[in-house]
């Protein structure tokens, strides 16, 4: 039994969603090997080297893997998928563009967004916006799983696997990148960070999103997250979304503001450690999860809270 | 230009669903049933690409329960041309959907197959994807622009971190993400006029398909609740509760 984890990286460094996925591996048990396919990525192999419980890097770069589509990645795993009984992704935007096409190549069910490993060939999985907990079997001779990162721990440091060169698959040329809008910012990644500040339709603009938002995201070193409707009214670009189709987060601190709570947000935040709701609704279904509620005007008692952190 | 456009039959978004008391599976009698929200949002993109004189026939097609006529009805009073039922009882796994819908377009010959993102029922996120792979084709997941010309699908994709644009060949797959477009209400006069569009009924042994299930489902159950909190007076309480539980400084 050899699990195959597919890296996800930027060419210059491995994302951390690959640890947790390797911790997911690692439950499963047998060797671990990574593969990473890029173009000018060998740093992203080194650093993958040293993930403890990784036996083996599998490196392949070429041009045509420099922007990772999923059509090139699927047909370069699927030609060294032979010796692999799992092959797993983090179910990133990235990893559920990817791991469908390779599970239909192989002619294999594919397992979506894991949140526990119950043996080799069963797995618990959400379903209905996490209302529901799945636990099921897969009989395919190879299990192809995508893996949620919030429900595995990351995997540390500590190993020094052998990085094997291996060769790259024919360019199918089907896909060209045109553009990519990644607005950098100094806060942490939304789906890694111990605290996160999120907000809904309640705050009323994208200006005071912005005002109220980010200072307090400044003062407890937070990423900002948004619901829904705070995405569709255009307060906050899309990548900010936290829920059943946006990103799952589970921080030590979440900070809901004016998000009432609808199933499909809680879906993305209720494992979160400590859960905050401030909202002027009081029969809001937010403070429901809530650990601790805070009724009122959130004009008010945001820019309190900031203040208070002092 | 052809579009087909496969939508699927889910309880609606407003249901809490419940879990069988024995666990074996969640309780759908009686409860609403309706259009996957995001093949509403894939028929809605592809009835503008007719309106815009880009395709020239949308295609609905649903594969389940013979209950699923009413999902596919519900295309066509939004504006599809004409629907396909592939009606079976047998509960249908993403690559049994997939290589029914490979069949499809080997009969139909779309250029573009436009689906949702995933079904929130099963969230698996993953049809879209394997009917590309079984083609061959290009795919553009979770979509929020899309304009086509000269057999160049150019899509805006929503990923972790931003945005992406990418130009792909037709014939391909295209699945919808949220903000795609706002999908319209369909009108009583269209729902009539729906009634009398076209519906062909097939089934996955007329195809050639065999869906036999791969996963089994050992077990539902419903997520450990959260412990009932507390609500604070103020601010000057929270913080001090927070700093108790020591998530903050």
């Amino acid at each position: 039994m050899t699990c195959l984890v597919i890296a996800e990286h930027d060419n210059a460094s491995l994302k951390p969603a690959t640890l947790n996925t390797v911790a997911a591996a690692a439950q499963i048990g047998g060797e671990i090997h990574l593969l990473v396919a890029g173009n000018g990525c060998a740093a992203a192999a080194d650093q993958a080297a040293k993930i403890a419980g990784i036996s083996k890097v599998l490196l392949v770069e070429a041009p045509h893997y420099a922007d990772q589509s999923p059509e090139n990645i699927a047909a370069l795993v699927v030609a060294h998928a032979g010796p692999y009984s799992h092959i797993l992704a983090p179910a990133t935007s990235a990893g559920k563009a990817v791991m469908p096409r390779v599970a239909a190549l192989l002619d294999v069910a594919q397992i979506s967004e894991i949140v526990a490993v119950r043996s080799p060939d069963t797995f618990v999985r959400p379903i209905y916006a996490g209302s529901v907990l799945e636990t099921v079997r897969s009989s395919d001779a190879v299990k192809v799983v995508t893996v949620r990162p919030t429900a595995f721990t990351a995997a540390a440091a500590g190993a020094t696997a052998s990085v094997e060169v291996i060769a790259a698959a024919a360019d199918l040329g089907q896909s060209k990148l045109i553009s990519r809008e990644l607005p950098q910012s100094a806060r942490p990644e939304l789906a890694a960070a111990k605290v996160v500040v999120s907000g809904g339709r309640g705050l009323g603009s994208s200006e005071n999103f912005k005002q109220l938002l980010e200072p307090l995201a400044d003062k407890l070193d937070a990423a900002i997250g948004a619901s829904r409707a705070a995405v569709d009214a255009g307060y906050a670009p899309n990548d900010f979304q936290v829920g059943q189709t946006g990103k799952v987060v589970a921080p030590q601190l979440y900070i809901a503001v004016g998000i009432s709570g609808a199933i499909q947000h809680l879906a993305g935040m209720q494992d979160s450690t400590v859960i905050v709701a401030i909202n002027k609704d009081p029969d809001c279904a937010i403070f429901q999860v809530a650990d601790y509620g805070l009724v009122g005007d959130l004009f008010e008692l945001v820019p309190a809270l900031t203040a208070a952190l002092d | 230009m052809k579009i087909l456009v496969p939508v699927k039959r889910v309880v609606d978004y407003n249901v809490k669903v419940r879990v069988r008391a024995d666990g074996s599976g969640v309780d759908i009698a009686n409860v609403k049933m309706s259009m996957n929200p995001f093949d509403e949002i894939a028929v809605e993109e592809a009835v503008r690409l007719k309106e815009a004189g880009v395709a020239s026939e949308v295609i609905a097609v649903s594969a389940g329960v013979a209950g699923c006529q009413d999902t596919l009805r519900t295309a066509l009073a939004l504006g599809a041309d004409r629907a396909i039922l592939i009606e079976t009882d047998v509960p249908l796994q993403p690559l049994a959907v997939a290589k029914l819908l490979r069949a499809v377009c080997a009969k139909e010959q779309p250029q573009l197959v436009l689906c949702g993102k995933q079904a929130i029922d099963d969230d698996a996120n993953q049809t879209g994807q394997m009917l590309a792979a079984l083609m061959n084709w290009p795919q553009a997941t979770f979509a929020s622009k899309i304009v086509i010309a000269g057999g160049v699908a150019s899509v805006t994709r929503e990923i972790d971190g931003g945005l992406e644009t990418i130009a792909i060949a037709l014939p391909a797959v295209v699945t919808a993400d949220l903000r795609l477009n706002e999908p319209r209400y369909a009108t009583l006069p269209n729902i009539m006029k729906a009634k009398k569009k076209p519906l062909a009924i097939t089934n996955p042994g007329e195809l050639g398909v065999d869906v036999a299930p791969r996963l089994t489902t050992l077990s539902m159950a419903e997520p450990p609740k959260r412990a009932a909190g507390v609500r604070v007076a103020d601010v000057a309480e929270l913080v001090a509760k927070l700093k108790n539980s020591g998530v903050i400084a």
